[in-house]
């Protein structure tokens, strides 16, 4: 990455709303490539179960997601600020953490979640870029995962697979469509630099 | 009437529509729905009120759930 570029990302923040199978892999996929400020949310406790997709560690089980993952960025690359925040969002929260972000990406598990960011987003600040995953649930079809653009929102998915106990969110699905999400972020951050 | 929905430009009888004719035609049954016209977000409330007409800019997106 030459030197300008990388000037960019450094001045950029992004909010991450959720910290799971998204939230994690898509934060250390922008923290891998230098956007300097992250701001993380989660209420949420590492657990066993989360291990087959979300970025952390076996020895986290019972450590608070939001600074765990804080934690892992750090030992990516200490120059990334990371805020993290140990708390459920709603949408109070999400005006208040992530106004100043230049995107917003949507981690949610919870169909009820995604919904309630799409709304705070469309009444805070409706011109914001959103980043949203829905649809990344079993192994497989690759060729469904792809690209929606809306307006402000873009959504990664196959915009098909609800989550069961038949399509439980596994690894690398649920890795790509996270990674997909930090690609469009990138995308965004970078959208008057020539390639 | 044409509106773009999802990107695509699409054609309907009539001068308008309410946001619920819009989802029983294209049979979207999809329980949690983002609804946007001329970018803004329609609630579950107001479908039935709200109302579509010729050239109007639709977004429904479904969202599931997944993370």
């Amino acid at each position: 990455m030459d030197s300008s570029t990388r000037d960019i990302l450094k001045n950029k923040k992004v909010g991450i709303a959720g910290c799971g199978g998204l939230g994690s892999n898509c934060a250390v996929g922008l923290a891998r490539v230098g956007v300097g400020r992250l701001i993380v949310a989660d209420f949420d406790v590492v657990s066993e179960s989360n291990l087959n997709r979300q970025y952390f560690f076996r020895d986290q089980i019972g450590t608070k997601k939001a600074f765990a993952l804080r934690d892992n960025i750090r030992r990516i690359d200490t120059q990334i600020q990371v805020d993290a925040h140990d708390r459920k969002l709603d949408k109070p929260a999400i005006a208040e953490l992530f106004g100043g972000c230049d995107v917003i990406v949507e981690a949610f598990d919870l169909t009820e979640m995604k919904l309630m960011i799409v709304e705070a987003v469309s009444e805070f600040f409706p011109e914001k870029p959103l980043v949203a995953g829905s649809g990344l649930a079993g192994w497989g079809d690759n060729e469904s995962l792809k690209t929606l653009r809306l307006g402000n929102i873009t959504v990664c998915g196959d915009g098909k697979t609800e989550v069961s106990d038949q399509l439980p969110p596994l690894g690398p699905r649920v890795a790509i469509v996270a990674n997909m999400q930090a690609n469009v972020v990138l995308e965004i951050l970078l959208s008057n630099q020539k390639v | 009437m044409k509106i773009i929905l999802n990107n695509r430009e699409e054609e309907f009888a009539g001068s308008s529509m309410t946001i619920r004719q819009l989802l029983d035609e294209k049979q979207f049954a999809f329980r949690m729905l983002v609804i946007k016209v001329n970018g803004v977000l329609i609630k579950k409330e107001e479908y039935a009120t709200a109302t579509i007409k010729d050239g109007d800019t639709v977004i429904v997106l479904h969202l599931m759930s997944g993370g």
